[in-house]
């Protein structure tokens, strides 16, 4: 009889730590700005294409309860993500690292201007030295 | 001149890839954690509150992880496999993930357990550190402590076959405690 | 039966496709008018059957009939009657049916406009839709027939995904189809100019009206489709960056760009190259966006079931469609080029930073898009490219063309000094710099760096674009605006809008998740919200718990919103409802998330500024297209045309 009170106990007690499975935002804007920055930047691991902040997913539940904890542990931001990345694989980050493996995706766009601008100059030093031609009607 | 030709090359480029694209699977994610030492924990387990299961517990030779839960469909699927496997002598230890101790103790008492033990965590903590991301996923881990393969899905004797028998044989010359019986395995 | 005659109707379309396709082009090149002559009836028999074979997929829906596949995996008896008709749509074969019905309709759109253009080239721009049209079909007939029965029949089907439930769905889809099909229109024209070698100023002024309209529907497909994300998926997003996203922006940018390439077609007669290689470009990548949503090569939520074989079909009409026309772009484009000169801070110069910069920006979002892809088949691993990276980088090539747009609007062809400019533009300048600077800060007492150069820029697009309107309506100076160049002015008013709509979200969006119960209130941006409890709420197809904020500012009682945590009975899945108060200055969005137990809910509550302005903005780009396109000089040559062949007809009777 004792067993089975206190299996109930434990039940009740395990659906009432449940309840409170969701935390509540941070007070401090700063940290709850970080927060809601941070879960946005870690993807989902299971989902199609989701960040942990809009998925419905246990995992995820899971994932932002954990960024919480860190948070108000006082850790970095670049630590929570080394957290993540380090259980997830880079997979999870929406913000890729700066590495060997990503320098070209960093580089592209300043790459792409630097040459558009390039082709911008040839074509306008062409064109500038051709006849203007006579003026047409609108 | 050659430069029309570039729009023509970049298709040529980008359709290479897409055709390589097609063979893969881009919402297959590997483990971070193989080649690692496994994830340090001590929870209490499904069976004993009192009782801990422990990093420590499984060191020191070659076991499985197996990531479960009562609510995993897919779990049922494997866990005739899980018997067959445990009664080899394979070690196996369960993890417990997002469940409620009377279920979980039902489901073993009326399906069998597989498991040397099963460590409790209701609510993942442990499971974040192993990077599971749902259930069923079972990890090899060898005798050093580090974890050599993970596997996502039901376990099936295909699988165990190909992927974790010839890992399990490459840390396994000889017999060695810390080995379970390769001819068991073998004729599996 | 009705299925069965569906099918035959593709079948009879692909057949009359084939002749339209083949027979016109040949005729063309060989001058034989009797051929040449097949291609308008040809379109008109296409469209005739097509519509027929969309109009038996429909009946099936409306008639609840399961024994066809496709109508059981998406649509159910309990479904309301206006989504059994969107449900056609609302999955990939039904969804391939619908592309090949708006690419009809544009095909008959162009058969019809074409009168007034030489018969060799409109039987080439027809011939080459019915190319793609054969593509198309053929990939329908053979890998997505939306007719395939089950047997034996189900009692009930699967319903419609939730999320498809929405009146969003009635309009998004059917306008970026418009929108990005409509792209095969100029890319028809630009194939055919390249089939002859010759292009003047008078298929640029043929081919811009095309443009325009595809790119309007476009430009309403996408901002659609970011509105309904926005109040639909319940997590206030507006923008993901989604590998399928982009899959329609990329056409949008390049399509921008092709309309300006055209103005300076049609002006100058230089710039062919450019233009071919753009119009090419547009249709290639609406082609390379229906790959990627299609094949399981990326991953995303918008994504149709993925098939490995039909991703190996699309990337064949990719290689073809795509692929043949660079090739003659290759060889062809050398002996297209024109003289033509211009100076530095000529329109004709800024209207070329404008192609280069759009191209660039395409380019990056193409790279972005498809780099997780390229790591993973160089076997280097998997990693993720989103929102932060893309954010940041978008940035790059627009904050310098949308700073430059101001300008170039301004500048005049050929040749333009700075000192008229700089005297034009300064005070615009100068109001947008003092604003810009100002105006975030008294605001909201803090911008970063980034927010009030955003925000100067916004403010002097803005400012540039009314500059014309304003002198000419409030100062009666200038000359009086075309239509044409009212449009210019309405839509680069609304990138300025959209701009500072999107700064603005960016940088001062106040969000937090809150465990509420019922009597609990929460103080977020500046409003007082007061959460009444939830209530059970049943309806046809769902089940759902009803939450009731009361949404106070200063304790005047602004409004009462309720957000719904509905489950839909067939496919069990929970989605949320988010209640949205939405003025022109700011949303409050407030989404019911999911019961924590002991009457607890978790809610989320967003406060967003200026978010209307995103969608605003590109609304005002739609309507300045729309005045464009209705300028004199197309109307004028629509009733001389009209007039010709009248003449014509009366001359033959």
């Amino acid at each position: 009889m004792t067993r089975l009170v206190a299996i109930a106990l434990v039940v009740l007690v395990a659906t009432a730590l449940r309840a409170a499975d969701v935390e509540p935002a941070f007070d401090d804007p700063a940290l709850n700005a970080r927060y809601w920055g941070l879960i946005r930047e870690i993807r989902c691991p299971l989902c199609m294409n989701e960040s942990i902040a809009d998925s419905g997913a246990p995992v995820a539940a899971d994932l932002r309860r954990e960024v919480h904890r860190l948070l108000a542990e006082g850790k970095s931001d670049d630590e929570v993500k080394e957290f993540m990345s380090s259980r997830y694989g880079d997979f999870v980050l929406y913000r890729p690292r700066v590495a060997p493996v990503t320098y070209a995706l960093w580089a592209s766009p300043f790459i792409l201007l630097v040459v558009g601008s390039l082709v911008f100059w040839r074509i306008l030093r062409n064109r500038s030295k051709q006849p203007l031609g006579e003026d047409e009607a609108s | 001149m050659w430069r029309y030709a570039i729009p023509l090359v970049l298709l040529a480029v980008i359709a290479a890839f897409f055709y390589r694209g097609l063979a893969l699977n881009p919402s297959y994610v590997p483990s971070a954690l193989i080649g690692k030492p496994m994830p340090e924990f001590a929870l209490p387990t499904v069976t004993d509150a009192e009782a801990k299961l422990g990093s420590r517990d499984i060191a020191g030779k070659v076991a499985l992880l197996n990531v479960w839960g009562t609510w995993c469909v897919e779990c049922r699927h494997e866990h005739a496999f899980l018997l067959k496997l445990a009664k080899t002598g394979m070690p196996i230890y369960g993890l417990n993930l997002r469940d409620e101790r009377p279920a979980a103790l039902d489901w073993l008492a009326s399906l069998g357990n597989p498991y040397v033990a099963s460590a409790f965590d209701p609510d993942g903590t442990v499971a974040v550190d192993w990077g599971v991301t749902a259930a069923p996923e079972t990890f090899l881990i060898g005798r050093d402590g580090k974890i050599l393969f993970k596997h996502i899905s039901p376990l099936t004797q295909q699988v165990w076959q190909r992927a974790f028998v010839p890992l399990i044989k490459a840390q396994c010359g000889a017999p060695d405690p810390g080995c379970p019986q390769l001819a068991a395995l073998g004729a599996q | 039966m009705i299925p069965e005659v569906g099918q035959f109707a593709l079948i009879l379309a692909f057949c009359l496709a084939l002749i339209q396709a083949v027979l016109p082009i040949v005729g063309a090149a060989r001058g034989r008018a009797e051929w040449m002559a097949l291609a308008r009836p040809a379109a008109a028999g296409q469209f005739v059957f097509i519509a027929i074979a969309f109009g038996a997929l429909e009946y099936a829906f409306l008639n609840d009939d399961f024994s066809v596949l496709f109508v059981a995996q998406h649509s159910n008896s309990a479904l309301p009657i206006f989504y059994k008709f969107t449900a056609a749509w609302g999955g990939h074969e039904g969804s391939m049916l619908f592309w090949i019905t708006v690419l009809a309709i544009w095909t008959l759109a162009v058969a019809a406009g074409s009168r007034s253009q030489p018969e060799e080239f409109a039987s080439r721009v027809l011939g080459v839709l019915g190319i793609v049209s054969c593509g198309i079909l053929a990939f329908a007939l053979f890998t997505s027939n939306p007719f395939i029965r089950l047997t034996p029949a189900p009692a009930d089907g699967n319903d419609l995904n939730p999320l498809l439930q929405d009146p969003g769905m009635i309009i998004h889809p059917p306008m970026l189809y418009v929108g990005y099909v409509g792209m095969a229109v100029p890319f028809a024209f630009a194939v055919a100019a390249l089939f002859t070698g010759r292009l003047d100023k008078n298929w640029a002024k043929w081919t811009r009206p095309w443009t325009i309209a595809a790119w309007m529907f476009l430009t309403c497909g996408i901002t659609l489709g970011s509105w309904w994300s926005y109040y639909e998926l319940g997590w206030g997003g507006w923008w993901f960056w989604d590998p399928v996203e982009n899959s329609s922006f990329m056409p949008w940018l390049v399509a921008t760009a092709l309309l300006h390439s055209l103005a300076v077609t049609e002006r100058r007669g230089i710039f062919k190259s450019w233009t071919v290689l753009l119009a090419i470009a547009a249709f290639s990548l609406s082609l390379l966006g229906t790959f990627l949503t299609r094949s399981g090569v990326l991953v995303s939520v918008h994504a149709f079931a993925a098939d490995p074989t039909r991703g190996l079909f699309i990337l064949g009409l990719l290689a073809v469609f795509s692929g043949g026309p660079l090739l003659l772009y290759a060889l062809r484009a050398g002996s297209l080029e024109a003289e033509g000169g211009f100076k530095l801070l000529s329109r004709e110069a800024f209207l070329l930073a404008n192609n280069i910069l759009l191209v660039i920006a395409a380019g990056a979002v193409l790279f972005g898009t498809l780099y997780p892809l390229i790591i993973d088949s160089l076997g280097l691993g998997k990693i993720s490219v989103g929102t932060p990276w893309f954010d940041a980088m978008f940035l790059v090539p627009m904050l310098p063309l949308a700073v430059l747009l101001g300008v170039g609007m301004h500048s005049i062809w050929k040749t333009m000094s700075g000192t008229p400019l700089i005297q034009r533009l300064i005070w615009p300048a100068g109001i947008a710099l003092a604003l810009g600077v100002t105006l975030p800060l008294l605001a909201y007492g803090k911008a970063s760096a980034l927010t009030a150069i955003a925000t100067v820029i916004a403010l002097w697009v803005c400012a540039a674009a009314l500059l014309e309107p304003l002198r000419w309506w409030v100062l009666r100076r200038g000359a009086p605006l075309t239509r044409a160049q009212l449009g210019m002015c309405f839509a680069h008013f609304g990138v300025g809008v959209f701009i500072l709509g999107a700064t603005f979200v960016s940088a001062y969006t106040v969000e937090t998740e809150v465990s509420a119960r019922g009597g609990d209130r929460f103080q977020v941006g500046g409003y007082d919200i007061l959460f009444r409890g939830v209530k059970p709420v049943e309806s046809a197809n769902f089940t759902a718990e009803e939450g009731e904020f009361e949404l106070r500012k200063g304790g005047r009682l602004v409004t009462v919103l309720a957000s719904q945590q509905r489950v839909y009975r067939v496919q069990q899945t929970p989605t949320t409802e988010a209640a949205i108060d939405s003025r022109l200055g700011r949303d409050v969005f407030i989404a019911l998330s999911k019961p924590l137990g002991d009457n607890a809910w978790s809610v989320r509550i967003q406060v967003k500024p200026l978010i209307r302005f995103l969608w605003l903005g590109p609304l005002l780009m739609a309507i300045g297209g729309l005045l464009a396109i209705s300028d004199r000089r197309y109307r004028l040559a629509a009733r001389e045309s009209a007039a010709t062949r009248a003449v014509a007809a009366a001359g033959t009777t």
